[in-house]
C-alpha cells in the first residue's frame, strides 16, 4: 500500500524510481500484495490490450489515407490505463494528446478520437465525457488551464481532481513551471503527471535538461513529488489513487513524472529511425508494459493468456465500427467554420460567412 | 450623481458585478492588498474576501491560463495584465486557447473571462509601460476588444464585458484615468459592446478615435471650431467588432475621413477602418481616408517621447490638409 512513507522513501533527489514488478512481472518485494483484485488486474490488462490494438489500428486507417496524422500510444499505456481506473467522472482530465486509455476511460468515444484526427472539431464535443478538455497543441500551456481549475474546486468547495497531463519536452516550457507554481500556492487538487517517453519527438532528454530525473522539478514548488516506472501498472496505480486522494483531502496538488518509452513514432509523419538505435528500442522493449503485466498475471496464473486472437479480433471489430462511425458523422459545413467564434455571431462573421455563401451559389466550391 | 474618473468607476462596475455575482473573481500582480499599481481595484479585497480578489504570482502567462481553467469551470475572472508592455508572455494563452476554446469545443466550454490592460503613453514611465498593442487583439479571432474614453463608458463597457459570455480583452487609457471626470451613476448599467458612439455631429470631415486620442481630438476640434470648421467625431469604443454602421452612416455624409490612433502605424487599426471605409463609402469620398497613428517605431522613453505622441496642433495640421484637398 503506498502512503506518505513510501513516497517520502523515494526521493526524487535520491533518483530512485519506484517500481512493483520486475521485467518479468516479479514482484520486487515479496511481501508486496496488489491493491487491485485479480479480477481489476485483468480488466486492466485487457484494457492495455484494447488501447493497443486500436492504436495499431489507428496507425493503419492513416496509413491507409482514411486520417490525417495520429500520435501513437504505444509502450505507455500503463500510465494511461492506471489513470483510467483512478478518475472519476467529476474528476477534470487536462490532457496533452498521447493518453489515449485514460480518454476511454473518462467517456470518450472512439468515434471522437478518430474523427479528431481526420480533422474535425466536432469530436472535442465529447458528448459523452464530463470535464473532458481537448488536446491541447502547444507544448505544456494547457498546464496552467489545470491549475485555473484547481483554484476554481477549492472557491466552489467540489470534492474533485484535476489530472494534468505533459510529455518530457513539456517540462522545459515556462507554462510547465508556472502552472507548478501556481498551483502550489493556491494548494489547487491538481495531478501533474509527465510522461516521460525519453524524446520530444526527436530530441533526447539529455539534450531537454540536465536534472537527474523530472520528478525533482517540483520539489522547488513545494510539491510532493516522486519518479514512478510508468510500465508498471501496479506501481502507477497506486501512486495515482494516493495523489487523487490527497488531493480530493485538501492537500494540493503532486507531481509524478512516469518514466516510460514511446515504443512508436512521435506521430504517423515522423520516421524515429533517425534519431534513436535498434538497442534502445530493444532495451525498451523488454520492458514493455503490456509483456510485464501479462508475465505477472501467468505467473500468478490469474488467466490463461496464451491465446489472444478471439480477444483482439473482437477488439478489431469494436475500433471498425468506432472509425466508421468517425467516417460516417455529417459532413462539415460552411456554416460551422463561423458558428462557434462567438455565442453570438457578431455582424461582421455574418457578413464574411454571407460573402462565402454568395461564391458557393455561384458554384465557386464543390 | 457622483463625479468620477475612469479609475472610481471601473473600481465601481468591478464592486457591483463582484457583488451581484459569486462567481466573478479578480486577480493579477498586485490586485489585492495594494489594489492595483494605479489603485483600479483598491478597496475590493477588503470588502470581497481573499478568495475573490487576490495578488497572483508575477507570471503573466500563468495568470491568463488559469484563468481559462476558471472560466470552463463556471468562475467569470478579471484579471489585470499590470501593464500593456507585460501581456506579451500571456500572447500565447490569450491568441492560442482564450480565444479558441469555445470553437475548438464547439460551444462545450467558453470563456466568460474579461482581460484588463491599462495601456497607452504619455505618462512618463520606463520601456514596456506606453504601448498600445490593440490590433494583436483586434487580429485575433474569438476575441473582442473594448477600449472606453470616459468614465461613463468605462463603466458601462465594462459591466458589459464581465456578462459577455465571451473572452473581452478591455483596455484602459491610463493617461486619462484620472484626467477626466464625470458624473456617473451608482447603479448599475451596460453600454453595448460593437457600438460607437457619435461624440460630435458635423459636415465636412469624421474624425474616428478611441481610448486617449478622444482628448487630443476634441482639444483639435476647439482649435477647428476658431476656422468655422464643421467635424463629426466618432469614438469607436469597440476595436473588434468594429461599428461598420456609424462609419458608413458618417462617411457618406462627410465624405472625409481621418483616422487618429496611438498605435503604430503599419497593420494597425487605422488601416483596418480605412478598408472599412473604403468597402463601405467609397463613392462618398472626396478625400484620400487618411490616417494619423504613432510611427512604425518603439515609443520613445519619456524625453523624446514628444515625437511620438500626437498632439491636438498635429489633429489640426491633418484637417486642415484633408479640408483642403
Amino acid at each position: 500500500m503506498f502512503d506518505k512513507n513510501t513516497l517520502d522513501s523515494y526521493k526524487p533527489t535520491d533518483n530512485k524510481m519506484f517500481s512493483r514488478i520486475d521485467d518479468e512481472g516479479v514482484p520486487l518485494d515479496k511481501n508486496w500484495k496488489p491493491d487491485l483484485s485479480s479480477e481489476l488486474i485483468l480488466q486492466s490488462y485487457r484494457e492495455m490490450l484494447f488501447e493497443r490494438t486500436a492504436d495499431y489500428m489507428a496507425v493503419s486507417y492513416q496509413r491507409q489515407g482514411r486520417m490525417f496524422t495520429y500520435p501513437p500510444n504505444l509502450g505507455q499505456e500503463a500510465i494511461h490505463i492506471a489513470t483510467g481506473m483512478v478518475i472519476k467522472d467529476d474528476d477534470w482530465f487536462v490532457p496533452a494528446f498521447r493518453e489515449l486509455g485514460a480518454w476511454l476511460a473518462k467517456g470518450v468515444s472512439l468515434k471522437e478520437i478518430f474523427l479528431y484526427f481526420k480533422g474535425n472539431e466536432d469530436a472535442s464535443r465529447f458528448v459523452n465525457a464530463k470535464r473532458m478538455l481537448p488536446v491541447s497543441v502547444p507544448i505544456a500551456s494547457q498546464l496552467v488551464h489545470a491549475a485555473g481549475i484547481g483554484y476554481a474546486m477549492n472557491y466552489l468547495d467540489e470534492k474533485a481532481a484535476v489530472f494534468a497531463f505533459v510529455g518530457d519536452g513539456g517540462t522545459s516550457e515556462g507554462d510547465f513551471h508556472e502552472a507548478l507554481n501556481f498551483a502550489s500556492v493556491w494548494n489547487a487538487p491538481v495531478i501533474f503527471v509527465v510522461q516521460n517517453n525519453q524524446f520530444a519527438i526527436s530530441v533526447p532528454l539529455h539534450m531537454q535538461t540536465k536534472s537527474i530525473n523530472l520528478a525533482i522539478k517540483g520539489l522547488a514548488y513545494n510539491i510532493p513529488s516522486i519518479l514512478v516506472d510508468g510500465n508498471d501498472i501496479f506501481a502507477m496505480h497506486e501512486v495515482i489513487d494516493y495523489a487523487r486522494k490527497q488531493a480530493i483531502e485538501g492537500n494540493g496538488p503532486m507531481l509524478i513524472e512516469a518514466r516510460t518509452f514511446r515504443m512508436g513514432a512521435h506521430t504517423t509523419s515522423d520516421d524515429p529511425s533517425k534519431y534513436r538505435s535498434k538497442e534502445e528500442e530493444e532495451l525498451w522493449a523488454a520492458k514493455d508494459p503490456l509483456k510485464r503485466l501479462k508475465a505477472y498475471i501467468t505467473n500468478n496464473k490469474l488467466a490463461d493468456l496464451s491465446n489472444e486472437d478471439a480477444l483482439i479480433a473482437e477488439y478489431k471489430q469494436k475500433i471498425d465500427k468506432g472509425f466508421e462511425a468517425a467516417e460516417q458523422h455529417p459532413a462539415y459545413k460552411l456554416d460551422d467554420v463561423f458558428t462557434h467564434m462567438y455565442q453570438e455571431m457578431p455582424a461582421e462573421l455574418k457578413r464574411q460567412k454571407n460573402n462565402l455563401e454568395n461564391f458557393m451559389k455561384d458554384g465557386g466550391v464543390k | 450623481m457622483k463625479v468620477m474618473n475612469m479609475v472610481q468607476a471601473i473600481n465601481n462596475a468591478m464592486d457591483i458585478m463582484l457583488t451581484e455575482d459569486k462567481s466573478v473573481v479578480a486577480y493579477g500582480e498586485d490586485v489585492g492588498v495594494e489594489g492595483g499599481v494605479f489603485r483600479v481595484t483598491e478597496g475590493l479585497q477588503l470588502k470581497h474576501g481573499v478568495n475573490r480578489v487576490f495578488d497572483s504570482p508575477l507570471a503573466e502567462s500563468a495568470i491568463a491560463g488559469t484563468a481559462l481553467g476558471m472560466a470552463i469551470a463556471g468562475l467569470k475572472p478579471i484579471i489585470e495584465m499590470q501593464f500593456d508592455g507585460f501581456v506579451y508572455p500571456a500572447m500565447n494563452q490569450i491568441l492560442s486557447h482564450i480565444s479558441r476554446f469555445r470553437n475548438r469545443t464547439r460551444g462545450k466550454f467558453s470563456v466568460p473571462a474579461v482581460i484588463r490592460i491599462p495601456y497607452g503613453g504619455g505618462i512618463n514611465a520606463l520601456e514596456h509601460h506606453s504601448e498600445s498593442p490593440e490590433a494583436y487583439f483586434g487580429h485575433t479571432p474569438g476575441l473582442k476588444v473594448v477600449i472606453p474614453s470616459t468614465p461613463y463608458d468605462a463603466k458601462g463597457l465594462l459591466i458589459s464585458a464581465i456578462q459577455d459570455p465571451d473572452p473581452v480583452i478591455f483596455m484602459e487609457p491610463k493617461r486619462i484615468y484620472r484626467a477626466i471626470k464625470q458624473e456617473v451613476p451608482e447603479e448599475k448599467y451596460s453600454i453595448p459592446i460593437g457600438k460607437a458612439k457619435v461624440l460630435q455631429e458635423g459636415e465636412q470631415l469624421t474624425i474616428i478615435a478611441y481610448g486617449a486620442m478622444i482628448r487630443e481630438v476634441q482639444k483639435a476640434m476647439v482649435l477647428a471650431k476658431q476656422k468655422d470648421l464643421s467635424i463629426e467625431l466618432i469614438d469607436l469604443r469597440s476595436i473588434w467588432p468594429i461599428d461598420r454602421d456609424t462609419i458608413r452612416e458618417s462617411v457618406r455624409k462627410t465624405g472625409r475621413v481621418l483616422i487618429v490612433t496611438e498605435a503604430a502605424q503599419s497593420y494597425g487599426p487605422a488601416a483596418e477602418l480605412i478598408s472599412i471605409v473604403n468597402e463601405e463609402a467609397f463613392l462618398s469620398l472626396e478625400a484620400p481616408p487618411t490616417r494619423l497613428t504613432g510611427h512604425d517605431t518603439v515609443i520613445p522613453l519619456p524625453m523624446g517621447e514628444k515625437y511620438y505622441m500626437i498632439s491636438p496642433e498635429r489633429i489640426m495640421f491633418e484637417i486642415e490638409k484633408l479640408i483642403r484637398y
